[in-house]
């Protein structure tokens, strides 16, 4: 559908991209000129998102807006990009994302190459998020890396350099095992496809893998999204990225970065692999609920401010799994949806954490005291940003939470069980540290705490605005998101012998 | 008006939202006001329904009202739906009723305080929570309902949130109702993998129509009744009631003694059927769970020295009343002795706080006494408090509890002993508050410099807005008991009302040797009452016998200080050994490969210094090697 039309989809890349260069090009002596050009392209590719959202046809399963172009025509590769109800949300939250970062966060110095690294960025995971081409997907993937890199080493904190390098190294690393599963996975589905292609939606109609094979591609699949997810054990260069890298580089990292990973699970592992997910269950589900308790229990130990959001994102990305391994509708929607919510509601929280070190220079909890007497307001903020991460009704966290909890009860009950504790020690966490920061008497050092600005007010509105109303009325994300995943369900039931679920009916309330 | 039920939430709503926007610039005293007058509302829309679902035969008492879908997706469909019948809407009556009048009482009690108005904001949020709680159609909206409550419990114990051990006392709150939660929603995900809705209305009718396997039915209820034990304060997760009181007075009265704690009593009578069919040992467990309860949280108030918390464990202790009932099948009871208990604790909690105002923020009733010279209006409200909850005829608590002890008599001899030691206890400990604060001789001269009065201190009298709601809910408790009386069927006016809700799951003690002797039973109950009063009057009055107050009741039977040292000594290690592990072992782990690869290619490094001899000799090696290789393994030549 929408052949011929505008592109939207490649402008979306292009946009900020294009912007970068113009960037480039401004005068690096007139900071203030680059500071416009950054911001406007970003506001323009969120505008063409809410564009796309609004264009979008909920109902509708299949891949929309979708552009293809032969690239390299002997290796199969091709230009091919497409949107649908998993990837669509993500693409809104990254382009939302940006500008309010920009927006939100001041780098201090070289604002130019700063906000050259930050589109190139943004182009970067649109092009991942947006990628039907493994090929392509692999590029984004990967260039992503840099601008994280010099963003975390350029503008972060006192042990930015290590915490640079072992984000780089690290996931890198886990990109290893995804080249060499890409290659394997074309040529051994030359056969069955019958040609070589790249294109994801030929290989995951078409690609027929021994079973041994297919498990072993998943793994290598895996293993690159798991670091960057990260599910436990791969999670410890997440904490050090998160401490180090500026404010604007947290939230673009827990918003929308470790959304490639749980993304690139449920586009390509299951996508490409629905045998080797579906044997592999067990063991992900059980990282995941590691992960949700493990998390948390680490986060409430922690002493800075940052490393202790770092972690609750471990604890909450948990649930991510947890539902895209359960295999049911409400799982795996709930998941895609909590996706975003984690995006909105942790890129709030740095956002205000990194608000905290502006004023105080320190992200030390035990530095902070008594905070809500002196500035009200802000204290106020980060009061509904803190209840959304907790999972309060009515609020965003709660719905993605609750769909993952009560979806996943149906296919791998005990592990909800032991998953459903976790919504106890997010409580802990948060409201322990809450205490400590905002609560008390405020010190001398304290005392002069600044409110809220009107910028910050402006920049954190949007948030808040955004938790109020996907948490009263989600209806209009999960028409969208539903279809795709019912697809998506369809396609692992074809492959398995997975049936999903209905929930009895005791013929009644219909 | 049971169309327009909406309302009865939407009007706090609005309040929440302007007091939101302008709360600041209508200031004190106009936000009170305000957030009052919308209370109002909601009660005069609710004493519509009330009318209106009364004009209706029986069984069409119950009409859905469907706001918007919720979280529909494929099989779940939960909407944001309200359910107006007898059981929902006699809990908005008294939640707005008697909200109101906490509303007005806290115009004149935080007279001055900085935060007066961010106070009406929080107040109004509770009761938009607490009336979606109550009007929710399905589990869900129960449980955003359930959890807005929770936060706004938390808000509003930490209102003074400068004082350490008030933001502690909201954090705990918080976090013990989580544990509740936990239950709640497991129970939630059960009814969803068993009927694919979370409906009352769908679960109720499965279960009366035998639809529902026992073990669900039970692993529901049971569920359930871990929330119910959360929110409502009883054993083991009670410990966040007492420490609760460290809130603002109207807060204590509102929220954690006529309303929110009654959330779990609420839920249980909404899926009575549920109760009804599951296996017998629920029941017997909530019985039970609610009479030891009130036994020892009335034993622990005997040795209470803070005016509120005395109150917070008489709250438990009636709670527990409360759970007797449920598991005893005696829902109307249960709801009877709910709504009585909200008119004289919410009474005795607005009167504390009058004394406390007048003392000038004193608490502790050992620095109190004679008050009833210089406090005439609370001493006397005070006192009609006192009887009710002591259970003295024809105060309202009388016949709530009575009924209560019947149904108890007609399941098992051993709850009712237990439950009629209570009683004793109750009528013991009040009237020990009684004479402490109104009675005996003043003792607060003597600390008065402390209050800053050098002297001339005198504690006051409340302003007359405190006095009002005092008077009204007075009123309410002398007569109360009228709703539901037993000497006929004519006089059962609330079974009546409630019947089409609890038919289902409300015991049949017809022909039981307890109901063929109730009046026996009201004269007994009576008896044990006065006992109590005399025995107290003579320990604290008369003085003529020994004061009993025993450190293990002070404290609680230490049940407190065990839960605290546990999670802050093995429970605190626990999570910093997982830290630890963390530290060393995961992220140990790999910088440990990190440092093996660096310290690997520095020695690989070494050979390549870039001497041409060095070069050569390792060409020549490797083809030595080689050579070795294909002559010795491979076998050519």
């Amino acid at each position: 559908m929408n052949e011929g039309s505008f592109p939207i989809l490649t402008a979306l890349i292009a946009t900020p991209l294009a912007g970068a260069v113009l960037v480039m090009l401004a005068n690096a002596r007139r900071p203030e000129i680059a500071k416009l050009v950054g911001l406007l392209t970003s506001v323009a590719t969120a505008a063409l998102s809410v564009w796309l959202l609004a264009s979008f046809e909920s109902g509708a399963e299949s891949y929309q807006f979708v552009s293809k172009h032969p690239w390299i025509e002997q290796w199969g590769i091709s230009w091919h990009l497409g949107v649908d109800g998993i990837s669509l949300f993500l693409v809104v939250l990254t382009a939302v994302l940006f500008p309010l970062s920009l927006l939100g966060a001041d780098p201090h110095h070289g604002h130019k190459q700063y906000l050259v690294w930050m589109l190139i960025l943004e182009a970067g995971v649109m092009g991942s998020f947006l990628s039907l081409d493994l090929f392509v997907f692999f590029l984004f993937f990967e260039v992503v890396l840099v601008p994280m890199y010099f963003l975390i080493g350029g503008w972060g904190y006192e042990d930015r350099v290590h915490a640079a390098l072992k984000f780089f190294l690290y996931t890198a690393g886990g990109s290893a095992f995804m080249f060499v599963g890409i290659i394997a996975t074309v040529y051994l589905a030359r056969d069955s496809v019958g040609e070589i292609t790249f294109d994801l939606v030929r290989l995951s109609e078409d690609a027929d893998f021994a079973t041994s094979t297919g498990r072993w591609l998943f793994f290598a699949f895996a293993v690159a999204f798991a670091v960057k997810v990260p599910i436990f054990p791969l999670h410890t260069w997440l904490p050090d990225a998160h401490t180090q890298a500026p404010t604007a580089g947290s939230v673009v990292l827990a918003g929308v970065m470790l959304k490639l990973g749980t993304y690139g699970l449920l586009r390509f592992g299951l996508g490409l692999f629905p045998e080797a997910a579906y044997w592999a269950r067990p063991l992900l589900l059980t990282l995941g609920v590691v992960g949700i308790i493990y998390g948390a229990m680490v986060a409430t130990m922690q002493k800075d401010l940052k490393r202790l959001v770092a972690y609750s994102s471990i604890a909450h990305l948990g649930f991510i799994i947890l539902g895209t391994f359960a295999f049911t509708s409400q799982s795996m929607s709930g998941s895609v949806l909590q996706m975003i919510n984690h995006g909105v509601s942790t890129g709030a929280l740095f956002l205000l954490v990194g608000w905290i070190y502006e004023r105080r220079k320190t992200r030390l909890i035990a530095e902070l005291r008594g905070i809500q007497q002196v500035a009200p307001i802000f204290a106020a903020g980060f009061m509904v940003v803190m209840l959304s991460s907790i999972g309060v009704p009515g609020l965003n966290g709660f719905v993605g939470e609750y769909l993952v909890l009560i979806g996943s009860f149906l296919t791998a009950r005990w592990w909800t069980v032991v998953a459903a504790a976790g919504v106890i020690l997010a409580a802990v966490y948060l409201l322990w540290a809450y205490q400590r920061v905002f609560h008390g008497e405020p010190d001398d050092a304290n005392r002069t705490f600044k409110e809220l600005t009107l910028r910050e007010g402006m920049v954190l509105l949007p948030f808040i605005g955004l938790i109020v109303f996907c948490g009263v009325y989600p209806k209009p994300m999960l028409d969208r998101i539903e279809p795709s995943i019912a697809e998506l369900i369809e396609h692992v039931e074809e492959n398995t012998d997975f049936v999903s679920p209905e929930p009895a009916r005791a013929g009644i309330d219909e | 008006m049971t169309d327009v039920v909406w309302l009865i939430p939407a009007f706090p709503l609005f309040g929440f939202v302007l007091i939101l926007l302008f709360g600041r610039r209508l200031g004190e005293p106009l936000v009170g006001y305000f957030a009052t007058a919308m209370m109002v509302a909601s009660f005069v829309v609710s004493v519509g329904a009330f009318f209106d679902l009364l004009a209706m035969p029986e069984e069409e008492r119950a009409n859905i009202e469907t706001l918007f879908s919720w979280v529909p997706v494929s099989s779940l469909q939960v909407d944001l739906a309200l359910l107006a019948d007898p059981l929902s809407i006699t809990m908005c009556l008294f939640v707005t009723g008697v909200g109101a009048l906490i509303h007005l009482y806290a115009i004149g009690y935080m007279h001055g305080d900085a935060k007066f108005s961010k106070f009406f904001l929080y107040l109004n949020l509770f009761a938009l929570s607490m009336l979606l709680l109550v009007l929710g159609e399905n589990l869900l909206v129960t449980f955003l309902g359930w959890e807005g409550v929770g936060t706004c419990s938390y808000l509003l114990i930490a209102f003074w949130h400068t004082r350490e051990s008030a933001a502690t006392a909201g954090k705990k709150a918080f976090i013990t109702n989580r544990v509740g939660d936990w239950g709640f929603m497991l129970a939630m995900f059960l009814a969803f993998s068993a009927i694919g809705s979370v409906s009352y209305g769908a679960l109720n009718e499965a279960a009366e129509a035998g639809e529902l396997a026992t073990s669900t039915a039970t692993g529901i209820a049971a569920l359930l009744f871990v929330g119910a034990i959360g929110k409502s304060a009883q054993l083991p997760l009670y410990v966040w009631l007492p420490d609760a009181m460290e809130g603002p007075t109207p807060v204590s009265a509102l929220i954690h003694a006529a309303t929110m704690v009654t959330a779990g009593v609420f839920l249980l009578t909404r899926i009575n059927p549920l109760i009804e069919v599951s296996a017998d040992w629920v029941p017997t467990l909530i019985a039970w769970v609610g009479v030891i309860t009130a036994f020892f949280a009335a034993s622990v108030a005997v040795a209470q020295n803070d005016i509120k918390r005395v109150l917070a464990y008489s709250t438990v202790s009636q709670l527990g009343y409360m759970f007797l009932a449920v598991g005893t099948g005696a829902y109307v009871a249960a709801i009877f002795h709910m709504v009585t208990h909200a008119f004289f604790k919410a009474l005795l909690f607005l009167g504390s706080g009058s004394v406390i105002h007048g003392m000038h923020d004193e608490q502790d009733m050992r620095r109190m006494g004679l008050l009833r010279k210089l406090m005439p209006v609370t001493a006397i409200t005070f006192i009609v408090g006192w009887l009710a909850i002591a259970g003295v005829p024809p105060f309202a608590g009388f016949w709530s509890k009575d009924e209560i002890l019947l149904f108890a008599l007609a399941r098992s001899p051993a709850l009712y002993v237990v439950g009629l030691v209570t009683a004793l206890l109750t009528a013991y400990y009040m009237t020990r508050q009684v004479v402490m604060v109104f009675f005996g001789e003043a003792r607060w001269e003597s600390h008065a410099e402390e209050h800053g009065a050098r002297g001339d201190f005198r504690p006051h009298e409340s302003p007359a807005l405190m006095l009002l709601p005092l008077v009204v809910l007075a009123g309410a408790s002398i007569v109360g008991g009228g709703i539901q009386l037993p000497f006929s069927d004519a006089t059962h006016r609330l079974e009546q009302w409630l019947h089409p809700v609890v038919e289902f799951g409300e015991a049949e003690i017809e022909g039981t040797w307890a109901n063929d002797n109730k009046y026996l039973l009201l004269v007994l109950a009576a008896v044990v009452t006065l006992v109590g009063i005399a025995v107290a009057w003579m320990v604290y009055q008369r003085r003529r016998l020994p004061v009993v107050e025993p450190a293990v009741l002070e404290q609680a039977w230490y049940y407190d200080r065990a839960i605290t040292d546990a999670v802050g000594g093995p429970g605190r290690q626990a999570f910093e050994a997982t830290s630890w592990f963390d530290r060393n072992v995961v992220d140990g782990g790999v910088n440990g490969v990190a440092w093996s690869l660096r310290n690997a290619a520095q020695e690989l490094r070494k050979p390549q210094n870039g001497y041409v001899r060095a070069s050569a000799g390792i060409i020549g090696m490797g083809a030595v090697g080689l050579l070795v290789w294909f002559v010795v393994v491979r076998g050519i030549l």
